[in-house]
């Protein structure tokens, strides 16, 4: 294929040709930006979170005597576990994504202070008898609590518990103590200490930002106030019907309190409804801005096809055949889209570099953009076909027609 | 004459009917991206209490260790310990001021048969009701005295007394809060200023309904109402007698009627900070004062992603421009011969620019009104997504005509180029081409 006449036809319609690749390279940019944000999104929607997600459903019970909570907690248990399905029960603080977060910072001497700079933020699960089961932690290390642990742990209006154990995530374990065990490690928090019986695979935290994902670590304790949510753990199917019968049996039990039920999908869902529909509408944005830029393509191009029709026939009269006609506005469009792309990747990197500055947004992988360019590349090859396919149904004999 | 450009303009855009669909279609999903974008972000950058909002401040000190402070970089913090905002309280250097942190409550249904349930509340002091402008319906707030009397009163929300009541007049009732009886005093018209100004650090959303129920402070903590966000900054013993504790758990508000009152509180403020460090209380002497709207942002309050959201929308009606102009100038070069008919006729230049641009704007006008259509929809969709604010997202009548101002700048700009290159071609060559 000829690709000179192209660059000789385009210098005559500097303008228009301007604009293609205008347009073209302001698609670029944008749509790598935005599938980047996609991306990003999606990974957060999708972070992994070793417990039983599918199985797990929670009642939140609140409002209850603080005086009566630890033979409450026993009561409720027993009713629990008494319902058809329920494989285990467990009173627990908090649950992952459920944003109810309690965090403290802890170093790694035993003169660590809260206050401290080099101290890690780590959020704080506190677990019933039964809790790793009930949750469906998965053991990596060591051990779970026992039931002396259990029953020596309370709180008392302090607000660390006063057991001397905690089981970590495998990300904690790494970030504490590099390329070292954790098992018998101790941290602290003046006047705390806890040492690690046992190490369990990624838990997410109870609200999760950039830094701050699998920093958890889970610690024994009885008969708390703050034990208010019953982690019920049944079949997939049976969970919606288990949670409907809990929620009314603890309600039922003490009429004072308000108890809540919900399955963890629902809690995970509604963690990120905000960040999925915002995926979502990133994804219509850059479908209707393709169509779009698509749309000014076919436009473009059958101006051009229209006003060239002479000179097509003409071709067409010296021999050009029905392909070579196909092929020329094919190349032009090409030619028009690379560059396009290179000056589109460009600008999506400096958009890139803006964003990063202005917006919580992460530094775009390189094979976007690329992965963009071959993008517009199929959709300006995709948009030309059509205006193509008309020039080349021209036929000879307009040649010999004047207009 | 324009009336006669408007017929040329509707008769050429009627000729090519699929271009003129497309270039209508493509301006109006720009103009409906953007408008849409754009007002839900006036909407969630706007002023809460507009009549207000320029006396009001939030006072800030810093009560940390000197432990990680770095000079010019660390702000103060954004809530106070309960020792500091009684202070700052109790001097009474501002014409009003409340502290106030908010809480979940569980409220006693009247009914037998019904269950108790929980709602957000507020835990505060007298002064909050008047200094916000809040309205009521029926009653009105306590006394400084019922503060300091631990009074067990409550102001309550008017959904909550259509819930509870059916919207009747309910002072001087009793419902009980958290298993203690509480009497209304006061019952408060549809009150929410938005973005929830007040809420900010203190464990509540940005946008959506206001509280249901406000108690005074210190009735709130008599019966052991925790707040709901508490932030320590030294080792804690007892987390149930938090007025003692190391904590931060109180926002501070203040109202300054002028600029001289700005400037002596700002210096009592410094005063304050200086007097606790002599006292061994603080180690960091930094204030802030920022009123309301330099306070939101401050906060940060408008989420990231409605930004991003509205630079998006603005980068796709580029896009859609440029398209515009791409066929325009088609349209406008294929119609050479008509120019050249016209320029020969004695249709100077500036006819033929005015020409092509009033068809440019009847491209923009269509494309708004489509576009119109367009925001309509997407703040549809808005209000079925699972935001705080969904619900807030409706046009109002300046973004309803900014739409068509945004539609026909847009048409212009695009107009411009098509329109300059009609009228510099030369008329001969187009007449002897035809």
């Amino acid at each position: 294929m000829e690709i000179r006449p192209v660059f000789a036809s385009l210098r005559k319609h500097r303008i228009p040709a301007m604009l293609i690749v205008l347009e073209i390279a302001l698609a670029c940019a944008v749509l790598c930006n935005a599938v980047s944000m996609i991306g990003q999104r999606v990974n957060d929607v999708r972070l992994s979170n070793a417990i039983d997600e599918q199985g797990v459903a929670v009642v939140s019970v609140d409002g209850n005597n603080p005086a009566l909570i630890a033979s409450d907690i026993p009561r409720n248990l027993a009713a629990l576990r008494g319902i058809a399905g329920v494989q285990a029960a467990a009173v627990v603080s908090t649950l992952p994504l459920s944003h109810n977060n309690w965090g403290w910072s802890f170093g790694l001497t035993p003169d660590s202070l809260l206050t401290d700079k080099d101290t890690t933020n780590i959020s704080m699960y506190f677990l019933g008898q039964g809790g790793p089961e009930a949750l469906g932690l998965q053991l990596l290390q060591g051990r779970f609590f026992n039931g002396d642990e259990y029953a020596g742990s309370a709180l008392n209006g302090s607000p660390l518990p006063s057991t001397h154990v905690a089981v970590v995530t495998r990300r904690l374990a790494e970030q504490l103590w590099p390329g070292q065990p954790a098992l018998g490690k101790t941290f602290y928090s003046k006047p705390y200490a806890y040492t690690v019986v046992g190490v369990v695979a990624d838990v997410l935290r109870p609200s999760v930002n950039a830094t701050n994902v699998y920093q958890s670590a889970f610690f024994p304790l009885s008969g708390d106030a703050s034990l208010s949510h019953y982690v019920l753990r049944s079949a997939p199917q049976d969970r919606d019907r288990v949670v409907r019968e809990a929620e009314q049996k603890l309600a039922d039990l003490d009429g004072t309190t308000v108890a809540k039920g919900v399955s963890y999908e629902d809690i995970r869902t509604r963690y990120f409804a905000n960040t999925s529909s915002m995926a979502w509408l990133l994804v219509l944005v850059c479908v209707v801005m393709l169509a779009v830029t698509a749309l000014g393509i076919v436009g473009l191009t059958s101006f051009w096809v229209g006003q060239r029709r002479r000179q097509i026939g003409i071709r067409r009269a010296v021999g050009a055949s029905r392909g070579h006609i196909r092929q020329y506005f094919q190349t032009e469009n090409f030619v028009l889209t690379t560059a396009g792309v290179v000056i589109g990747m460009g600008l999506a990197f400096v958009l890139n570099v803006y964003l990063m500055r202005h917006y919580e947004m992460r530094m775009m992988p390189w094979y976007y953009l690329p992965a963009g360019a071959i993008a517009l590349w199929l959709l300006g090859q995709l948009a030309v076909l059509g205006p193509a396919m008309r020039a080349a149904a021209v036929p000879p004999v307009v040649a010999t027609r004047s207009v | 004459m324009l009336r006669y450009y408007v017929d040329l303009a509707l008769r050429s855009l009627r000729r090519d009917k699929v271009l003129t669909v497309l270039m209508v279609l493509a301006l109006a999903l720009g103009i409906g991206a953007s408008i849409t974008t754009l007002t839900v972000l006036r909407l969630l950058s706007g002023d809460p209490l507009p009549q207000k909002s320029s006396q009001l401040y939030y006072p800030r000190i810093d009560p940390n260790p000197r432990n990680g402070y770095i000079e010019g970089q660390t702000k103060p913090e954004a809530v106070m310990t309960y020792v500091d905002a009684m202070n700052l309280l109790n001097a009474h250097r501002a014409k009003r001021q409340a502290a106030m942190a908010l809480m979940q409550a569980k409220v006693a249904p009247l009914r037998a048969h019904e269950r108790p349930f929980y709602s957000d509340g507020v835990m505060t002091t007298s002064d909050f009701f008047t200094m916000f402008d809040a309205p009521f319906q029926y009653g009105g707030g306590w006394t400084p005295t019922d503060d300091a009397n631990r009074a067990q009163l409550v102001v309550i929300a008017g959904f909550l007394n259509d819930k509870l009541f059916g919207g009747a007049n309910s002072v001087g009732k009793t419902i009980r809060i958290e298993d203690h009886d509480f009497r209304i005093v006061g019952v408060l018209k549809d009150w929410s200023p938005q973005p929830r100004f007040y809420t900010q650090e203190l464990g509540g959303r940005s946008y959506g309904d206001g509280e249901a129920v406000f108690l005074p402070l210190a009735a709130a903590r008599a019966i052991d109402i925790t707040p709901n966000s508490v932030n320590c900054f030294a080792s804690v013993s007892d987390m149930k007698h938090l007025e003692t504790q190391p904590c931060m758990w109180l926002g501070l508000w203040v109202e300054l009627g002028d600029a001289a009152a700005v400037a002596s509180y700002k210096e009592f403020l410094a005063g304050y900070a200086n007097q606790q460090q002599s006292l061994g209380r603080f180690q960091r002497t930094e204030t802030d004062l920022p009123d309301l709207m330099q306070w939101l942002r401050d906060e940060q309050v408008v989420p990231d992603d409605v930004r991003l959201q509205a630079a998006l929308a603005f980068g796709f009606l580029l896009i859609c421009v440029v398209n515009t102009v791409g066929l325009l100038l088609a349209k406008c070069l294929r119609r050479s011969g008509e120019i050249g008919v016209r320029r020969a006729l004695g249709a100077t230049r500036r006819d033929v620019f005015v020409q092509f641009m009033v068809e440019a704007s009847m491209v923009g006008l269509a494309g708004g009104l489509l576009g119109l259509v367009f925001t309509e929809l997407g703040l549809w969709g808005v209000r079925h997504q699972p935001a705080q604010y969904a619900s807030l997202a409706h046009l109002n009548i300046e973004m309803f005509l900014f739409t068509f101002v945004v539609a026909l700048v847009a048409s212009l700009i695009a107009g411009l180029l098509p329109a300059w290159r009609a009228c510099v071609l030369a008329p001969a060559p187009q007449l002897k081409a035809a």
